[in-house]
């Protein structure tokens, strides 16, 4: 097995260790049309955003309210990216942004992003988000949908150090995401989805 | 959070404790399930190793601190960030409520952070009016309740689903089920409203990286990305000693903290935020950015040739984990604001001596918290010295005093268990028990029975049960018997003397040699401690022997490594005492490891079933585990594992004196786990242990008798 068909082994394997979804996909368009049908299928029957069928205070049960519709925000999406699975949206009828984020802090339903790198040994990605739209994006959404190419998955987290040194030469928000957001703080009992994503989704780009 | 006044309260806080049923089942789970998933979190990586490089980078962090101090500041303002340097708790919470008050700022959510409790910040920010919110879960669910975090990594596990849907409803005005998976959604939706209107984000920080000023933040929750991003300003409060150079060393303590906190290979976040981002509601498109250093003690710390070391601590929360007391009595009644045995440490130092001086005596010195400590840090050994600190501080009591000064002078203390012979006479029952325990030993005591002082100790059976002299023997050795095995179960000693028949082994035995002093360290009464170890050392620096043998795991871990500790500093001292440590050794390691006994050694007949009792001082202390095993099997036994088999009997020395409570349900768990094994004896490698777990069978009924590893092993020898 040549070392990055090993790290791409181990990173699934410990990805999925921690919930994430791994697929692989052959291009671009496959990642899109991935992400339209995710975004079909959720949740189909209900429009509202997690945690919004609960008994919740007056001004939570507002900012509920604040959502309309199927959303999904591709913010690191070049022009002719971004009008490539806009399309497929508009033929769904989900809204695709690329900005203004914050007028949806209430939930979107799909974050896509490119991951920088992943690191086979915890099953992590890499992501380097200076722009506070793709921030924003990752953090609000209830499924994070990551393209991950395969050679940018290194064994380890000390095989980053020089990638992550040249981020932080400048102001810099590079995050390390494992799996969706957890919390085990009430009886220790492993719960999904507290403050970030549900779903996490690596989909594994074959390239080169 | 723990603020007894006196001992006598601090004791009644942890009966109660005790009698929390609710605590004791969830600690009970969390701490075998730990134990499970941290095992499986390192079965890949080497984690002494891994403990050995933290801990070397850690120190030489600590001796940098200024400057790294110095080179963060530097980088962290060449990228926007503004950097604070608060010599104390309260100057830290006046920079922050500063920074709020000239950014305009009155709704602040808040990440976890320790420091931040340290500082009692969010009582700070309030009475200033400002609106303070807890996102990590845990956090939020205790500010509501008013209430301190009882652990570091899990603050609310103290608490059950139906007292959070009762917190909940309150503070929704809903109704709540108890149900775990809706409760964390509720906290979800209600969090998120606060994120929104927040103005100033306030978040904690695992790692300072002096290189880039940069500072990483470990999470499971993603609160602190939501903190760290959606406000106008950004305050991060942290500790001195998260200042580290490199990436490379926050990315090697990365590879240990979670696994040592929850068992995880990693956290679902880990955010490295250099200098000013993007920020679309702040003026000029950037967030303020304020990194806070909180000094507090840490500078003066870190000159400190003893206590320096308590810096190199990653705040895992794993010393609480695995600690048996704390699996008791949960957080807090172990730790004013930080938990566990690190708790203990830094409550005296952060705290001051009121706070602390109760909490460091509860340490049944077991090790556990050493062994996983992702830091490399001797916490028994440090909470031990800040024990005697205190007493030099607060003076000693009498009853500690008094045992220094009797131990001191070996005549009179051996004098003083002679008598005990006589005085016990008339409540000596003749099943080798105490029938009822004299008024002294308090009605607490009650738990297990008290051996009676043997008629004669084992210095007096000497000369009739020493071996004949051997030509050329192949092991030269000197017997250490230590107290208990000397005065109270002399027959060990002598089990051990008859078990090495034939193996060409020339025993002696120092008549000068006293206790090990290991009860004075437990007392604090470190200088009677010091003077005993000079006593022993030169009670067999006249002996030629190659081995120095002691079947009391306890004084065996003591003398092998607490007394360089106490006398290596020495020039006088050290050479000679590090001579005296490296022939210590153990009963199980010496026969099975050195002399190789074997199976021929012993009779073909089948042994009996027994189960094992693995001494704290001797599996962690001493780090043996296979030897006593291999042995039980050689010599015929059918030896079957016991649940939690190096989980402390409670025995503690002096401990179970002052904590009899704690160590009642100790020993009772214990033998609760022997009776599963249904085993007809349990061994074990400790007179100390013998004495805490035949005193839980005799009174409890248990039909299974007690045995050192030695009686055994002389029983089934050919």
């Amino acid at each position: 097995m040549t070392v990055k068909s090993k790290n791409v082994k181990l990173f699934t394997e410990k990805a999925e260790l921690v919930s994430a979804v791994v697929s692989e996909v052959f291009s671009l368009a496959e990642a899109y049309q991935y992400t339209i049908d995710l975004c079909g299928k959720k949740e189909a029957c209900k429009l509202l955003v997690s945690g919004c069928e609960e008994p919740l205070s007056n001004k939570a049960d507002a900012l509920c309210e604040t959502k309309m519709g199927k959303t999904i925000a591709a913010p690191s999406l070049n022009k002719k990216q971004f009008s490539a699975l806009e399309k497929q949206c508009v033929e769904n009828g989900f809204q695709l942004l690329k900005d203004g984020l914050r007028k949806h802090l209430g939930g979107i339903d799909i974050g896509f992003t490119f991951a920088d790198h992943g690191i086979a040994e915890t099953g992590t990605i890499v992501l380097n988000s200076r722009s506070e739209e793709l921030r924003i994006a990752t953090m609000i959404s209830e499924v994070h949908v990551a393209v991950l190419p395969k050679s940018k998955i290194v064994a380890d987290s000390y095989s980053l150090e020089s990638f992550m040194e040249d981020c932080m030469r400048n102001a810099d928000y590079t995050a390390f995401i494992t799996g969706p957001s957890r919390t085990a703080d009430i009886e220790r009992v492993l719960a999904i989805g507290v403050h970030g994503p549900l779903e996490l989704h690596i989909l594994l780009l074959e390239d080169k | 959070m723990q603020d007894a006044k006196s001992f006598k309260e601090y004791k009644s806080q942890v009966r109660e404790a005790l009698g929390d049923d609710f605590l004791r089942t969830a600690m009970d789970n969390f701490a075998i399930a730990y134990r499970a998933s941290r095992a499986n979190a390192f079965k890949d990586i080497d984690d002494k190793a891994l403990i050995k490089e933290i801990a070397d980078a850690k120190a030489c962090s600590t001796a940098n601190m200024d400057e790294l101090y110095a080179q963060f500041k530097e980088e962290a303002e060449k990228n926007g960030a503004v950097v604070h340097l608060a010599a104390d708790a309260n100057e830290a919470n006046e920079i922050i409520a500063r920074i709020a008050k000239d950014e305009n700022c009155t709704k602040i959510v808040k990440s976890k952070s320790m420091t931040a409790e340290e500082t009692l910040l969010n009582h700070h920010l309030e009475a200033e009016n400002l609106d303070v919110i807890e996102t990590d879960l845990g956090e939020w669910i205790i500010q509501l309740r008013h209430e301190g975090p009882s652990h570091m990594v899990m603050p609310a596990i103290h608490l059950s689903r139906h007292q959070v849907s009762d917190t909940f409803t309150d503070a929704t005005g809903k109704k709540q089920e108890a149900d775990i998976q809706k409760l964390v959604k509720v906290a979800r939706r209600e969090l998120r409203q606060k994120f929104t209107e927040a103005d100033m984000g306030v978040s904690g920080c695992n790692f300072a990286i002096a290189e880039t000023g940069t500072i990483g933040i470990v999470t499971n929750e993603g609160n602190a990305r939501l903190v760290t991003t959606l406000p106008r300003v950004h305050v991060a409060l942290m500790g001195l000693d998260k200042l580290t150079p490199k990436l490379h060393d926050a990315l090697r303590v990365l590879r240990a903290l979670p696994r040592n906190a929850t068992g995880q290979a990693i956290t679902s976040y880990v955010t490295w935020i250099t200098g000013s981002n993007e920020c679309a509601v702040a003026e000029d498109d950037r967030k303020k950015v304020h990194f806070v250093f909180l000094d507090n003690g840490r500078r003066a710390l870190a000159k400190d040739p003893v206590f320096a070391q308590v810096l190199q601590c990653v705040r895992c929360g794993a010393c609480a984990n695995v600690c048996p007391v704390y699996r008791m009595v949960g957080g807090h009644k172990m730790g004013h604001i930080y938990i566990g045995a690190i708790g203990l440490i830094l409550t005296y130092f952060f705290h001051g001596t009121d706070k602390a001086k109760n909490l460091v005596q509860n340490c049944i010195n077991c090790g556990a918290c050493k062994e996983i400590c992702a830091g490399g840090i001797d916490l028994p050994g440090l909470i031990k010295e800040i024990h005697a600190r205190i007493q030099d501080e607060e003076g000693h009591p009498l009853s500690s005093a008094l045992l220094g000064k009797m131990m001191k002078n070996r005549k009179l203390f051996h004098k003083f268990l002679r008598i005990a012979k006589y005085a016990q006479k008339p409540v000596a029952g003749n099943d080798g028990f105490l029938r009822h325990l004299p008024m002294i030993f308090m009605p607490d005591h009650d738990f297990r029975s008290l051996p009676v002082v043997a008629e004669v100790p084992f210095r007096d059976m000497w000369a009739k049960v020493k071996p004949a002299k051997i030509a050329n023997p192949k092991y030269k050795v000197a017997i250490f018997s230590g107290c208990v095995q000397d005065f109270v179960y002399p027959e060990q000693s002598v089990a051990t003397v008859e078990s090495m028949r034939g193996k060409s082994v020339e025993l002696e035995y120092p008549m000068d040699q006293s206790c090990c002093g290991l009860p004075l360290q437990m007392m604090g009464e470190k200088v009677a401690g010091r003077d005993v170890a000079i006593q022993n050392m030169e009670a067999f620096e006249k002996s030629d022997c190659e081995y120095i043998l002691t079947m009391c795991a306890s004084c065996a871990s003591h003398l092998k490594h607490n007394y360089p500790k106490m006398l290596g500093h020495d020039p006088k001292y050290a050479i000679r005492v590090q001579a005296f440590a490296d022939k210590i050794i153990d009963y199980s390691s010496f026969m099975n490891d050195v002399v190789g006994i074997g199976e021929g050694d012993f009779r073909q007949s089948k042994g009996d079933k027994v189960t094992y009792h693995a001494p704290c001082h001797l599996c962690r202390g001493l780090d043996v585990k296979a030897a006593p095993r291999e042995l039980m099997v050689k010599a015929g036994l059918e030896y079957v594992e016991c649940a939690e088999e190096e989980v402390c009997c409670g025995f503690g020395g002096t401990y179970s004196v002052k904590f009899p409570k704690i160590s009642e349900q100790l020993l009772s768990k214990k033998m609760h786990n022997v009776e599963e094994t249904r085993a007809e004896v349990l061994l074990t490698d400790c007179p100390g242990c013998v004495m805490q777990l035949r005193g839980g069978a005799n009174k409890n009924g248990l039909d299974i008798e007690v045995k050192h590893v030695a009686e055994l092993i002389a029983e089934r020898r050919k």
